[in-house]
């Protein structure tokens, strides 16, 4: 394998939790819902994945534990938001200092408790393309769930009857209520999709990632999963190049800070975090100048729905 | 059978004042929970929680230093949110002040100083908690960047910059290592209230602040612009008023707020500069603003209950081994409980038993 094939494959790892994050906020974002909780909800799933990992020796549990965890983190969302209405921006916050304290107590029995990451799928026959072959299809389970996700999630919002559906919920609640759907259950089902995505992107670090629970190990992944939905102007295909542009930065950091570049590791290690913020600018710029940024966003997105009868 | 909810015409002031104290009864059943699942006795750990940091001159004081930077902090914040500004950074403006203040402190030690170097640092600290705040001030009013998300990215971006300042030329060379800065020569410290414990003159500053904010607020045209714009943006325009430059001004009042806390947490109660200065004071201000229903006075009283949870919590590791992240369980429970109660401000819920909406 040359370097180039092994810092690719390294870029897919580190994007691979990213653009599971942040398809699931897309489809939240999308019904209208802002949920800014999506760093709580997934580090619940990091610590939920590896709990139920090492209680029950099965990586497989540990994943659907992972899942579990963000649903319910959503849920609880959910009720604030949809339920009674609350400030969404508030109520995610609310979300993610929760879910950094609750994983933290989940997690403190499992600091330094090593166990065998999920290992790779080949696929027979294309795992044998030169190049190609290594690349595509030599990965973990979660990277071709993270291709599915954006095909499906792709097609189900451009497509699908139910995806048009929840479009019209995000761009004009009011209008969608008046044509008889529910805007309430459609949203609620878009914040669980978002917070099982979460908990899912979480069991990718915990258990694949760093096969091993440290306290925050999100490390603000699930703000740049925002960002990358603002990035990716709600679009589920942008939302892969974006994944992959953040991961790509967070690599290419990681091998010049082992490559000895002269420059300090903490100035480094803060490039992806710069990098969001001048990206958030640029696409702005972009968009301002009607340059096909695409669209600003759904219209309804973070006001709370009442239906008035 | 489903909830509905009803648009409020008016809401009670009994209700305005109920709405919080019924989310703290909420946040301490739910604490009794987490206690007793954790396998703790209930009764004793909320004791030891909520109780004990009250119960002696020592824990009082104590509270009053905790609370000092969360008030201070939260007020800015009130401002910020009062008027649809979204600063979730106020952690990266804590230690941007921080280490613009401990500039001054570093780079005079060993030197002779005077009087002057308190207040300078002060103002220094002030000065880049607000610089690092109107960045997302800037990028929000000139390219409609979410301010939300640019705020917290530089929380991380401060964090990773403290980190190699103690590490690296800030670091304390008799200091066998340790990643922080030589502790401050008294010049450099702000001044006691007491002989002993760390009461200093940072506490009196926050309650001056928050008598500033009340009469800003309450008694101000540009409070009543805050309060406008945030709530009716359009009458806000055709009132004359600029959403632009208020969010420049209460960023930059937040950060200075957020900045001057910092600078007082080192060199008031730390006394010297180290990457774990701030046990996320900038984020359980956050919920200290909101329970304190964006209102100066109302942050204070919120303000010292949360610094009650961190006093106890820190008794709670010592005494019960619990971690210290169940005081963030408990903060974050506050906050869901906080916004649940104030819905019940705005709406009357109903239990309807049709299918129909």
């Amino acid at each position: 394998m040359t370097l180039f094939e092994a810092i690719i494959l390294t870029v897919i790892t580190a994007s691979t939790p990213l653009l599971i994050a942040a398809v699931g906020e897309l489809v939240v974002e999308r019904a209208g819902v802002l949920n800014l909780g999506v760093e709580g909800m997934m580090i619940m799933g990091a610590a939920a994945g590896i709990a139920a990992a090492v209680v029950t020796g099965s990586s497989g549990l540990g994943v659907l534990a992972a899942i579990g965890a963000g649903m319910a983190m959503a849920l609880v969302f959910a009720a604030l938001t949809l339920g009674l209405a609350a400030n969404q921006v508030a109520a995610g916050l609310a979300l993610a200092i929760f879910g950094l304290g609750l994983s933290g107590v989940i997690g403190a029995p499992f600091v330094g408790v090593q166990r065998p990451g999920i290992g790779k799928v080949e696929l027979p026959f294309l795992s044998e393309i030169p190049f190609l072959g290594p690349i595509l299809f030599r990965q973990d389970p979660f990277v071709y769930a993270s291709f599915a996700l954006v095909a499906g999630v792709a097609w189900f919002l451009a497509r699908s009857r139910a995806g048009l559906v929840l479009r019209a919920c995000g761009e004009n609640h009011a209008s969608a209520h008046a044509l008889g759907y529910p805007v309430l259950r459609i949203r609620l089902l878009a914040v669980l999709f978002g917070g099982a995505c979460a908990g899912l992107a979480g069991a990718y670090l915990s258990l694949v990632y760093t096969p091993f629970w440290t306290s925050g190990m999100t490390a603000g992944r699930g703000w740049i999963a925002l960002a990358i939905v603002v990035f990716a102007s709600w679009l589920p295909w942008r939302a892969a190049v974006g994944a992959y542009l953040f991961g790509g930065v967070t690599i290419l950091q990681l091998h010049a800070q082992s490559a000895g570049v002269p420059v300090a590791p903490q100035l480094l290690a803060a490039l992806p975090y710069l990098i969001t913020i001048v990206v958030l600018v640029l696409i702005m710029r972009i968009r301002r100048a009607g340059a096909g940024g695409g669209a600003a966003g759904p219209q309804s997105l973070g006001v709370p729905f009442v239906a008035d009868r | 059978m489903r909830l509905v909810l009803e648009r409020r015409e008016s809401t009670p002031v009994a209700l305005q004042v109920a709405s919080p104290l019924l989310a703290v009864a909420l946040m301490m059943v739910s604490a009794v929970v987490v206690f007793a699942a954790l396998g703790h006795d209930p009764l004793h750990a909320l004791h030891v929680y909520f109780v004990m940091p009250l119960s002696d001159a020592w824990g009082l004081q104590e509270v009053a230093v905790k609370a000092t930077p969360l008030v201070l902090i939260s007020v800015g914040l009130a401002l910020c949110y009062r008027s649809g500004n979204w600063n979730i950074g106020a952690e990266g403006q804590f230690l941007m002040g921080a280490m613009a203040g401990s500039w001054l402190a570093v780079a005079t030690h060993g030197a002779p100083t005077g009087a002057w170097l308190m207040p300078s640092m002060l103002m220094a600290g002030a000065a880049g908690g607000a610089l690092f705040a109107l960045v997302p001030a800037l990028l929000k009013t000139r390219f409609g960047a979410n301010e939300i998300l640019t705020s917290l990215m530089l929380v991380y971006v401060a964090e990773l910059l403290l980190d190699w300042l103690v590490r690296g030329p800030w670091r304390d060379p008799a200091g066998f290592n340790m990643p922080q800065t030589v502790v401050f020569a008294r010049e450099a410290t702000a001044p006691l209230l007491f002989g002993e414990g760390r009461l200093n003159i940072g506490t009196p500053i926050m309650l001056l602040v928050v008598a500033l904010a009340a009469i800003l607020l309450g008694r101000t045209l540009k409070g009543f612009e805050i309060t406008l714009v945030g709530q009716a943006p359009r009458a806000a325009r055709f009132a004359g008023f600029s959403a632009a430059r208020l969010t420049w001004t209460v960023f930059a009042i937040s950060g200075a707020l957020a900045g001057l806390a910092g600078v007082l947490e080192a060199s008031g109660t730390v006394r010297q500069l180290q990457p774990n200065i701030s046990p996320g004071y900038g984020f359980t201000a956050i919920i200290v603003a909101f329970l304190g229903r964006l209102n100066p006075v109302g942050c204070l009283v919120a303000g010292v209950f949360l610094a009650v949870t961190f006093i106890g919590g820190e008794n709670a590791q010592i005494m019960l081994r619990l971690p210290l992240d169940v005081t963030r369980v408990l903060q974050g429970l506050l906050l869901f409980y906080v916004l649940a109660c104030d819905a019940l401000l705005l709406y009357r819920v109903r239990l309807v038993r049709s299918l129909l909406a």
